[in-house]
């Protein structure tokens, strides 16, 4: 593979990695979220992580049930209160790796707030967020990432509203690793999720994931190969999208619309909340 | 190189001060071995906030302050996992912002003390006049069947002893506690005397020593369950959904669920010893008898002194712990009164349990004071004198 990574097996992934106890998963045939947790093991197994020393959090949703089944520390919250469970957890130890699983309604819906400012702060974390453009968990209601026009079980007439972009937002407010990703194939996202661990600081790495129960099936996204493709032909890396939108025809610019961006958006440096504090610690310790 | 002790005595500084009730519960955090508070500004508790934040980085410890009143129980609930003992402030609104993560850390067994510096409401209502309006809301406010410890001082020493409380009971029962005050004693300044070390137990959570035999839910004795704080190779999987005793959600099990969720009830109401705290004066050959708790406890003491000069048989039950309801203490004042006066800084909140401790035994009269203002020893010598003349 171009990244030059050791993939181990199904099999080696699971005894290393899974909680057998928790086993089948509650996830739907065709699901996508299963991808994102082998995509997750690993970039774990790439970067080495010591279980002993890594807490997955999650809130409520379909994707949040992903630490449960992770042999680790686990903290399956509130709904959309993640990022302020693993911010306790980040302020009080800063010793231990933290990663959060969260989903689109509750990562950025309910939870949009607490994005803000874990994002502002500069809290040193690893989020994955799964965007599957619907409440999947309550039966596939309209999210704040829904597409224009997407159908629901809240938007029976399509959605008028304007979806969220979470990694246009993540990179204004500073996230010093943003990338976005489809499910459809493995390699970026377990270079991006291996690098969002290394990376010192907030790292958001989004996965368009399809759910073909809840979302999918109202939307002509219900067999596989229907949805892989729908993803393959709908996302553009940030690369390509800029040049077409600088240099591209008119035709070309307008088959970008309802097009999503993929790729790495942000990757720099910005000192952290747990550097800042120790160094004050350090200041005013008696 | 001190030790954590001896840094803590230096960033409280002198022994004896002259501070508010909020500084008081913020020093008996820090007595009590709390390294950790996320909290949002709100009147009439910000300064139990502030003075964290001065203190904690002086020994080591982290104040974070979040985006809002989840973020902070969020945060606080996330930093007891790790094994540091975590405390939040706030006032009414705030608390009530608090209540779905209360919830959780009552489900997950997650020590953490919450101050609330009560303000009278509803809704934003007069953010810096006292009240007790929130008694009920700390009884039932987060969903669900559950048992809350909350404890109700009276002066600023007694805030700063409670607090020390409230931690260990937290840890020892692996639970939430709250300790309630308002915001006239939040921001009353009096003499504190900050005890020796030797003056005042700590307790820590009971913590969970073999990797092999861990079950994180499985009760010990006293039904709390051993601790193992992320990062110690455990490996724990907390959950708010009904889970069974080694963590994994059984969120369709009634058995799983009825077990657990009694479990959890049982273990605070087997520990009523350890829990109930109230004073009594004139208890024995009391007749009409004042119930109160709080800073409106502090009049009705003048008031029973004067009531006695008076000649009238007058006696005071002052409540500490207030949940669990210490309801065979009320039930045994019952037995030899001929009447109750409760004097609330509410509509008639924890009227309502003394009611029914009480069960008809003898007359239970509230006294609703709201708006701010405390009760004056006039007016509740007036009411005693008027229920003397109450058939036994
Ligand atoms: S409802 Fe959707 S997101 Fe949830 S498990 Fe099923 S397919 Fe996956």
């Amino acid at each position: 593979m171009a990244t030059g990574l050791r993939i181990k097996t199904a099999a080696e992934l699971r005894t290393n990695y899974l909680r057998r106890e928790m086993f089948p998963t509650i996830f739907c045939d065709g699901c996508g979220i299963g991808n994102v947790l082998n995509y997750t093991l690993w970039a774990i197994d790439e970067v080495g992580l010591d279980l002993d020393r890594t807490v997955f959090v999650s809130g409520i949703g379909c994707s949040s049930r992903l630490p449960g089944y992770i042999n680790a520390d686990g903290l399956h919250a509130t709904h959309g209160r993640a990022l302020a469970f693993a911010a306790g957890i980040r302020a009080a130890n800063p010793d231990l790796t933290v990663i959060v699983f969260t989903g689109d309604g509750d990562g950025a819906g309910i939870g949009g707030n607490h994005l803000l400012h874990t994002i502002r702060r500069n809290m040193d974390m690893t989020v994955i967020l799964v965007n599957n453009f619907t409440y999947g968990m309550t039966g596939g209601q309209s999210a704040p990432t829904t597409p224009d026009g997407g159908f629901s079980s809240t938007t029976p007439y399509g959605n008028i509203e304007h979806p969220l972009d979470i990694c246009e937002l993540a990179k204004a407010l500073g996230a010093p690793y943003v990338a976005r990703w489809p499910v459809v194939s493995p390699a970026q996202p377990v270079k991006s999720i291996a690098e969002g661990i290394r990376k010192r600081g907030f790292a958001l790495i989004e996965m368009l994931t399809p759910c073909p129960t809840a979302y999918g099936r109202r939307n002509g996204l219900k067999e596989i190969e229907q949805i892989w493709r729908w993803y393959r032909e709908h996302t553009v890396l940030l690369d390509e999208w800029e040049w077409v939108e600088q240099f591209g025809s008119p035709e070309e610019r307008e088959a970008l619309r309802g097009k999503l961006k993929i790729g790495v958006f942000q990757d720099t440096e910005r000192e952290t909340f747990e550097d800042r504090w120790a160094a004050l610690v350090a200041r005013e310790r008696l | 190189m001190s030790t954590h002790r001896e840094l803590i005595r230096r960033a409280l500084g002198p022994r004896v001060q002259f501070v508010q009730g909020d500084d008081a519960c913020a020093y008996g955090a820090v007595l009590a071995g709390c390294t950790f508070f996320a909290g949002y500004p709100i009147t009439p508790a910000t300064e139990v906030a502030e003075r964290m934040a001065e203190i904690l980085p002086r020994i080591g410890g982290c104040y974070i302050q979040m985006e809002d009143e989840i973020a902070s129980m969020g945060a606080l609930i996330g930093a007891s996992w790790t094994g540091a003992k975590v405390m939040t402030s706030t006032s009414g609104p705030g608390f009530s912002l608090m209540q779905e993560n209360l919830g959780y850390a009552i489900m997950t067994e997650t020590p953490c003390v919450v101050v609330n510096v009560q303000r009278s409401g509803p809704s934003t209502g007069q953010p810096t006049m006292g009240a007790y309006g929130d008694m009920m809301q700390a009884r039932w406010g987060t969903h669900g069947d559950h048992e809350i410890i909350m404890l109700c001082p009276a002066s600023v020493q007694e805030a700063l002893e409670i607090t020390i409380v409230a931690f260990n009971l937290s840890e020892q029962l692996r639970t939430p506690v709250l300790v309630f005050i308002d915001g006239e004693l939040g921001h009353m300044r009096e003499r504190l005397v900050i005890p020796d070390d030797d003056e005042f137990e700590l307790v820590e959570r009971p913590r969970a020593t073999d990797r092999a035999s861990y079950r994180p839910f499985a009760p010990g004795p006293d039904l709390v369950p051993p601790f193992a704080p992320f990062g110690s190779g455990f490996r724990t999987f907390v959950t708010g959904l009904t889970h069974n005793e080694d963590g994994l959600p059984r969120a369709s099990s009634a058995a799983v669920h009825d077990q657990l969720v009694r479990r959890l009830a049982a273990k605070i109401t087997s520990h009523l010893d350890l829990i109930t705290r109230y004073e009594e004066f004139y208890a024995d050959d009391c007749e009409i008898a004042i119930v109160a708790y709080g800073i409106t406890a502090r009049t009705c003491r003048d008031v029973v002194e004067e009531a006695r000069r008076r000649g009238i048989k007058a006696g005071l039950l002052r409540l500490i712990s207030i949940w669990p309801f210490p309801e065979h203490v009320v039930a045994r004042w019952a037995e030899r009164v001929r009447a109750m006066l409760v004097p609330e800084m509410n509509l008639g909140q924890i009227v309502h349990p003394i009611r029914e401790a009480v069960a008809g035994r003898c007359v239970v009269t509230p006294y609703a004071r709201i708006g701010g203002e405390l009760h004056t020893p006039a007016e509740l010598l007036e009411a005693l004198e008027a229920l003397q003349w109450q058939p036994a």
